[in-house]
C-alpha cells in the first residue's frame, strides 16, 4: 500500500511529512498540491524526511504527500539517444512544451516517445528459453545504434511465447511473453530499472584498449582505457568543460552521456547547438546521434543534481548491456557533492570535511565503481564498456580540498589542469609533471601492434626532454638561460616546441580539434627526430643559433594546424626537408 | 508590493539578527512574502524561510532593529515577492526593494512577477553569439563580450571598476539600433558617491531614460541586498523577453551581497562552508547569474556584467571562485597595472571571455581576430616571464628575441590597453593595434597565426 502523509515542515528543497509509516527508503513521492516529486532520504518514526527534485516556492505544512511505491527509476528503451534529459530523466523538450522558456513545475512526461513505432527484428522464437539479459531482438535507434532489446535484469527466466514478427511496433506493445512456474511476464521495447542499483553482467576484464580521444595530451602522454575512470579537476577558467566537450565529440565509443551537473545553462545549450552539425570522424554521422544529454544546471532545483549522476550512468551501463563502449562525462561532480553536503546539512548530519558528510567518499567510490569492461548478462556473448570521466571542481583551485583528494583515491587517470598554463593560453592546460595515467602500461601493447612499436619509447623520451626541462628551468630563473651550455638550451628548445607543436592544441581550429592517432605518433616522431639530429650536431660544433633559425621549426609547430589527418605525405615532406636542413647546417651528413 | 487579505499573526516568539521567528502559524508557505508592522505602524518585508510544526522563521529585509516581541504583528501574504513591471520602469530609480525612490509615483503595472523568476529551460535558450562593440580594446579585442553573456569584473577596493563598468554602458549603447537596448543598474551596499557616479554618467550620456536605477547604498539595510538584484533581473528579463530589448544589466557590488546571505546563514546557525560562507553559496549565486542569456524565438537579450571586490585581492577567496565557475569568463583588473597609472588595468592573463570564441571571426568582427588574440596573449605571457627574468639577471642577460618580447609587452600596456574613458575605438582600429604588437616580433615567433593573415597583416617596421 502506497503511503499517504501530510507536509509538517518546509526548507528549501528539505520537506518533513508525518504519516508516512508506509514509505520505505529511496521511495520517489509526489509532494503538495502542485504534485512536486520527491524522494524518502530518511524515515522517523512515521516522519519521512523528503529531497524534493523541483522549486519549493509555495508549499505548505499540511498539503498531501503519496507515495508511489517505487524507487527512483529511469525509463531504458529506444529513443533516449539525443534526448535532453533533466536529473530526474524528463525530457527538456517536453518541459518547454508544457511551461515555456523557463521551466514550470509538476509537470509529467514519459522520457521517450511512447508512440513513436520501431522496426523490429526478433532474435529468439516461440519456446526459446530465455534469461535475465537475454537479447530478444533488434530495432533501429538512429542512423549509428543499434538497439537491442533485452530481457529485463531482474527477470525471473522462461519460456518465449507470443513472439510478434517483424515490423514496426510500438513502445507499448506487448513484443513476447514468458511462462515460468505458471507466470506469465510481458516483455516489451522497454523496462524500468532504479538508479541507484548497478546493472548487473557477468564477469569485468582488464581495461586493456585506450579510449582514443583525438587530444595529443590525452592519448600520447596521459591515456585512459575503454572501462577505465578519470578525473579532470581545475580552477574555473582552465578549461575543464572545453577538454571534456571535446572528449565528449571525438571518443572513439559508441554512445555518449553527457551530464551537466550544477553547471552553465548555455554550455548545454552549445552541445545541442553544435553536435547536431559536427560529424563523427569514424561514421561521418551526426555526434548528436549517439549522444544523450542530462543538464540540471546551477540554477536548477539541487536535489535532482545529486539524482542526476545517477540518471546517468545507468543509462550508461543499458547501452554497455548492449555490447556498447560507452563514454560517460560528468561535469561536475564537485557540484554533486555540494548537492549531498547540502540536503547533509538539513539533515542535519554531523559534518565531516569541510561540511561535506562523512559518506562522501563511499559515495564517490561507488559512482566510480560503475565504471568497467564486461561481458554482458545473457547471451549472445556481449562486451561493453563504461568509461566515466568526472570534472571537479575544486575551490580556489586547491587540490587537497575534500573533493578531489577523494576522488584521486578512486580513479586512475589524472588530469591536472593548471591555471598558470591557462593563463598564458596554454590549452589544453593539462599539467605534464603533475597530471598521471595508471592505463599507460596496459595500453602500449595496442600502440605498438596498431600505431608503431617504438610508440612508448618515444613517449618516454619526449616526456624525459618536459622533466629535464622542469629541472633547468629553475636553473634559468636563477641564471638567465646564457648560463646554459648549447646542450642544455637545446633541451629548452625541443621543449618548447614540444608544447607548441604536440602539446597545445586548438579546439576551436577545424583541423586541429582532432587528431588521428598515427598524426600524433607522426609528430611525435619528428620532434623526436629534431631532438635527435639537434644533439649530434652540437656535439659536432653546430652553432644552436642556427638550429634556431631552421625553417622547419615553423613548419613543424604549424603542422598540427596545416596537416590534415589524411595529407601524411605532407609530414613524410617535412621529415626530409628537416633532415635537409640539418645537412645544410652542419656541412655534413648528419645519419639518422 | 501589495498585500491584501493575509492573515494576522502576533505571537513573535524570538528575534535575533534578521530573523524574527513567529508562532501558532497555520497556513503559511515556503517562501512567501510576510509584511511585519511595529508597534507604532511601520510596515517592513520580509519573506519565510522554514516553515513547520506551527513556527515560521521570516527574514526581515529591512533589518529587526526597533523591533519588539510584543505589539509586533506579522502578516502572512499569500503570495511570494513580486514585482510590477510595465515599459514605465525606464528612467526610473527604485530603492533595494523596488519601490520608488525619485518621489514619483508607483509605475502602472502591467504584470507582477515573481521576483525569484524560473530557471531557463536550457533547451530553450539560443546560444549568444553576437559581438558587443563596447569600443573598449581590452574587451573587444581579448576579452569580447556578447549578448546573453554574463561577463564579471573582478575588482579590487579602490580599482577603476566602476569607471569601465559606466564606459561600457555609455558605449555599447551607441551601437547598432538604439531603440531597444537598455540598462538596469543595482547598487548593492556601494556607497552613495558611486551610484551617483553612474547616475550622472548614464544621464551626460543621455541615456539614463533608457535605464532603470535600484539603489541599495551603504546605509541601507543589509539584508535588503539579497533582494536588490533580484528585482533588478526580474525587471530585466521583463524588459528583454517581453517587449524585446537588448539590456545591459550592472550588479554592483556582488561581495557585498554575499555577506549579507552569510549574515543570515550565521542568524539561522547553518553549517558554514569556507570563510563562513554558506555551503550553497554557489546555488544561491547561481540563481543570479544564470538569469542572462538569450531565448529561442524572443527578440531580447540579458547581458549581466556583475562587479565584485575581491577580498585582499584573493581571486581564490570563495565569492570570485564561486563566481567565476558560474560566470563566463571575468574580466580581472590588476593592482600593479592600477598602480602604474594604467586605465582599464586589465590583467588580461588573468581575463577570459568564453564565448569569445563563437562572437568573433568572419562575418562578425574579422577572420583573423581569434588567432591574433590568441598570439597576442602567448607574447604578452612571455613579455610577462622575460620581465620576471630581467629583474633577477638585468637587461644584460637576456636574448635578443627576449628584448623583442619586453618591447611587445610596453607597447601592449600603452597603445593597446591605456585608452581615455571616453575613447570608443572601433574594433579595426583595436585590430589594427594588435597587429602592431605582433609586428614587434620575427615572422618565426608567430606560431598560433594562419600564413596567409600574416601575409596580410604583418608590417615590419
Amino acid at each position: 500500500m502506497a503511503a499517504q502523509g501530510r507536509i509538517v515542515w518546509v526548507s528549501g528543497p528539505a520537506v518533513r511529512a508525518d504519516g508516512m509509516s508506509e514509505a520505505k527508503m529511496y521511495e520517489t513521492v509526489t509532494v503538495g498540491d502542485s504534485k512536486l516529486v520527491g524522494e524518502v532520504i530518511r524515515l522517523t518514526g512515521d516522519v519521512a524526511f523528503i529531497q524534493v527534485y523541483e522549486s519549493t516556492s509555495g508549499l505548505k505544512p499540511g498539503e498531501p504527500v503519496v507515495g508511489t511505491g517505487n524507487p527512483l527509476s529511469v525509463l531504458l528503451g529506444p529513443g533516449i539517444i539525443g534526448q535532453l534529459y533533466d536529473g530526474i530523466q524528463r525530457p527538456l523538450r517536453a518541459l518547454s512544451e508544457a511551461s515555456g522558456s523557463f521551466i514550470g513545475r509538476g509537470i509529467t512526461t514519459t522520457p521517450v516517445d511512447m508512440t513513436k513505432k520501431y522496426h523490429f527484428v526478433p532474435s529468439v522464437s516461440n519456446g526459446d528459453e530465455v534469461a535475465a539479459g537475454n537479447v530478444i531482438g533488434v530495432v533501429q535507434e538512429t542512423d549509428l545504434i543499434e538497439h537491442s532489446i533485452m530481457v529485463p535484469p531482474d527477470h525471473k527466466g522462461g519460456k518465449i511465447s507470443n513472439l510478434v514478427s517483424e515490423g514496426d511496433y510500438d513502445l507499448e506493445t506487448v513484443l513476447a511473453t514468458t511462462e515460468s512456474d505458471g507466470q506469465t511476464v510481458e516483455l516489451k521495447m522497454y523496462h524500468k530499472w532504479p538508479v541507484r542499483k548497478p546493472r548487473p553482467y557477468k564477469n569485468r576484464y582488464d581495461p586493456t584498449v585506450p579510449l582514443l580521444t583525438g587530444q595529443r595530451v590525452i592519448d600520447t602522454f596521459f591515456p585512459i582505457a575503454k572501462g577505465g575512470t578519470g578525473s579532470i579537476p581545475g580552477a574555473f577558467g582552465t578549461g575543464k568543460t572545453v577538454t571534456l566537450h571535446q572528449i565528449a565529440k571525438w571518443a572513439d565509443s559508441q554512445v555518449v552521456v553527457y551530464i551537466g551537473c550544477g553547471e552553465r545553462g548555455n554550455e548545454m545549450t552549445e552541445v545541442l547547438v553544435e553536435f547536431p552539425h559536427l560529424k563523427d570522424p569514424r561514421s561521418g554521422k551526426p555526434l548528436m546521434d549517439r549522444t544523450v544529454l542530462v543538464a540540471n544546471t546551477s540554477n536548477m532545483p539541487v536535489a535532482a543534481r545529486e539524482a542526476s549522476i545517477y540518471t546517468g550512468v545507468t543509462i550508461a551501463e543499458y547501452y554497455r548491456d548492449m555490447g556498447k563502449d560507452v563514454v560517460l562525462v560528468a561535469d561536475s561532480t564537485s557540484r554533486w557533492a555540494e548537492a549531498l553536503r547540502e540536503m547533509s546539512g538539513r539533515l542535519e548530519e554531523m559534518p565531516a570535511e569541510e561540511g561535506y558528510p562523512s559518506y562522501l567518499a563511499s559515495r564517490l567510490a561507488e559512482f566510480y565503481e560503475r565504471a568497467g569492461r564486461v561481458r554482458a548478462a545473457g547471451s549472445p556473448d556481449r562486451d561493453g564498456s563504461v568509461t566515466l570521466i568526472g570534472a571537479v571542481s575544486p575551490s580556489g583551485g586547491d587540490f587537497t580540498e575534500p573533493v578531489t583528494t577523494h576522488t584521486m583515491r578512486f580513479i586512475k587517470t589524472f588530469w591536472a589542469l593548471d591555471a598558470k598554463l591557462a593563463y598564458s593560453r596554454h590549452y589544453p592546460s593539462i599539467n605534464w609533471m603533475n597530471s598521471y595515467s595508471g592505463y599507460l602500461a596496459d595500453i602500449a601493447k595496442w600502440w605498438g601492434e596498431n600505431i608503431n612499436e617504438d610508440w612508448l619509447s618515444l613517449r618516454s623520451e619526449v616526456y624525459g626532454v618536459l622533466q629535464r626541462e622542469d629541472t633547468l628551468k629553475e636553473i634559468v630563473r636563477l641564471l638567465g638561460p646564457e648560463a646554459l651550455p648549447d646542450e642544455e638550451k637545446l633541451i629548452l628548445e625541443v621543449a618548447r616546441m614540444v608544447k607548441i607543436g604536440l602539446l597545445q592544441q586548438n579546439s576551436f581550429d577545424d583541423v586541429d580539434t582532432y587528431c588521428s592517432p598515427e598524426k600524433q605518433y607522426k609528430l611525435m616522431k619528428l620532434l623526436v627526430d629534431f631532438y635527435r639530429k639537434g644533439q649530434q650536431a652540437i656535439k659536432e660544433g653546430t652553432p644552436l643559433a642556427d638550429i634556431r633559425a631552421m625553417k622547419s621549426i615553423t613548419t613543424l609547430l604549424k603542422a598540427r594546424m596545416d596537416v590534415k589527418d589524411d595529407e601524411m605525405p605532407k609530414l613524410d615532406q617535412l621529415e626530409s626537408d628537416m633532415q635537409e636542413e640539418f645537412k645544410s647546417i652542419t656541412g655534413v651528413k648528419v645519419s639518422n | 508590493m501589495t498585500a491584501e487579505g493575509g492573515v494576522q499573526y502576533s505571537k513573535i516568539a524570538e528575534i535575533k539578527g534578521p530573523l524574527v521567528i513567529v508562532d501558532d502559524v497555520e497556513n503559511a508557505a515556503f517562501d512567501e512574502l510576510v509584511e511585519v508592522e511595529t508597534k507604532d505602524g511601520e510596515r517592513r518585508l520580509g519573506k519565510v524561510l522554514e516553515v513547520g510544526n506551527g513556527k515560521a522563521i521570516v527574514q526581515v529585509f529591512e533589518g529587526t532593529t526597533g523591533l519588539s516581541i510584543a505589539g509586533t504583528n506579522a502578516k502572512f501574504v499569500g503570495k511570494v515577492m513580486e514585482m510590477p513591471v510595465s515599459r514605465e520602469v525606464l528612467g526610473r530609480v527604485f530603492d533595494g526593494l523596488g519601490r520608488p525612490k525619485d518621489g514619483l509615483p508607483d509605475p502602472i503595472a502591467d504584470k507582477f512577477i515573481d521576483i525569484n523568476g524560473e530557471p531557463m529551460n536550457p533547451e530553450q535558450r539560443e546560444y549568444p553569439k553576437d559581438f558587443i562593440q563596447t569600443g573598449v580594446s581590452v574587451i573587444d579585442g581579448m576579452i569580447t563580450l556578447v549578448r546573453g553573456q554574463k561577463l564579471p569584473i573582478f575588482s579590487g577596493s579602490g580599482m577603476s571598476h566602476n569607471l569601465l563598468a559606466a564606459q561600457i554602458a555609455r558605449q555599447a549603447s551607441v551601437i547598432g539600433t538604439q531603440d531597444d537596448f537598455a540598462v538596469v543598474f543595482a547598487a548593492i551596499g556601494v556607497q552613495y558617491s558611486e551610484a551617483e557616479y553612474f547616475r550622472r554618467s548614464l544621464e551626460e550620456s543621455g541615456a539614463l531614460k533608457r535605464s532603470v536605477l535600484f539603489l541599495n547604498t551603504a546605509d541601507d539595510p543589509a539584508i535588503e541586498r539579497i533582494i536588490t538584484p533580484r528585482v533588478a533581473l526580474t525587471v530585466a528579463e521583463y524588459l528583454a523577453f517581453e517587449l524585446g530589448m537588448h539590456v545591459l544589466v550592472i550588479l554592483t557590488d556582488m561581495t557585498n551581497y554575499a555577506e549579507a546571505l552569510r549574515e543570515i546563514s550565521a542568524a539561522r546557525e547553518e553549517v558554514p562552508g569556507r570563510k563562513g560562507y554558506p555551503g550553497y553559496l554557489y546555488t544561491d549565486l547561481s540563481t543570479i547569474y544564470e538569469r542572462a542569456g538569450k531565448l529561442n524565438g524572443k527578440k531580447g537579450s540579458v547581458t549581466q556584467v556583475p562587479i565584485l571586490s575581491m577580498p585582499s585581492d584573493d581571486i581564490t577567496h570563495p565569492i570570485p571562485d564561486l563566481t567565476g565557475y558560474i560566470t563566463e569568463g571575468q574580466i580581472v583588473l590588476g593592482r600593479d597595472l592600477f598602480r602604474q597609472g594604467v586605465y582599464p588595468p586589465v590583467n588580461i592573463l588573468m581575463s577570459l571571455s568564453r564565448l569569445m570564441k563563437d562572437g568573433i571571426g568572419e562575418g562578425s568582427t574579422r577572420a583573423d581576430h581569434g588567432e591574433i588574440s590568441n598570439q597576442v596573449y602567448d607574447a604578452y605571457s612571455r613579455a610577462q616571464e622575460v620581465r620576471a627574468l630581467a629583474g633577477i639577471v638585468g637587461k644584460a642577460g637576456l636574448t635578443e628575441i627576449d628584448l623583442k618580447y619586453m618591447d611587445v609587452g610596453d607597447v601592449f600596456e600603452n597603445e593597446f590597453l591605456t585608452q581615455a574613458t571616453d575613447e570608443n575605438r572601433t574594433i579595426e582600429e583595436t585590430l589594427g593595434i594588435l597587429w602592431k604588437i605582433v609586428s614587434k616580433l620575427p615572422k618565426n615567433e608567430i606560431t598560433k597565426i594562419k600564413d596567409k593573415y600574416v601575409e596580410q597583416y604583418y608590417k615590419e617596421e
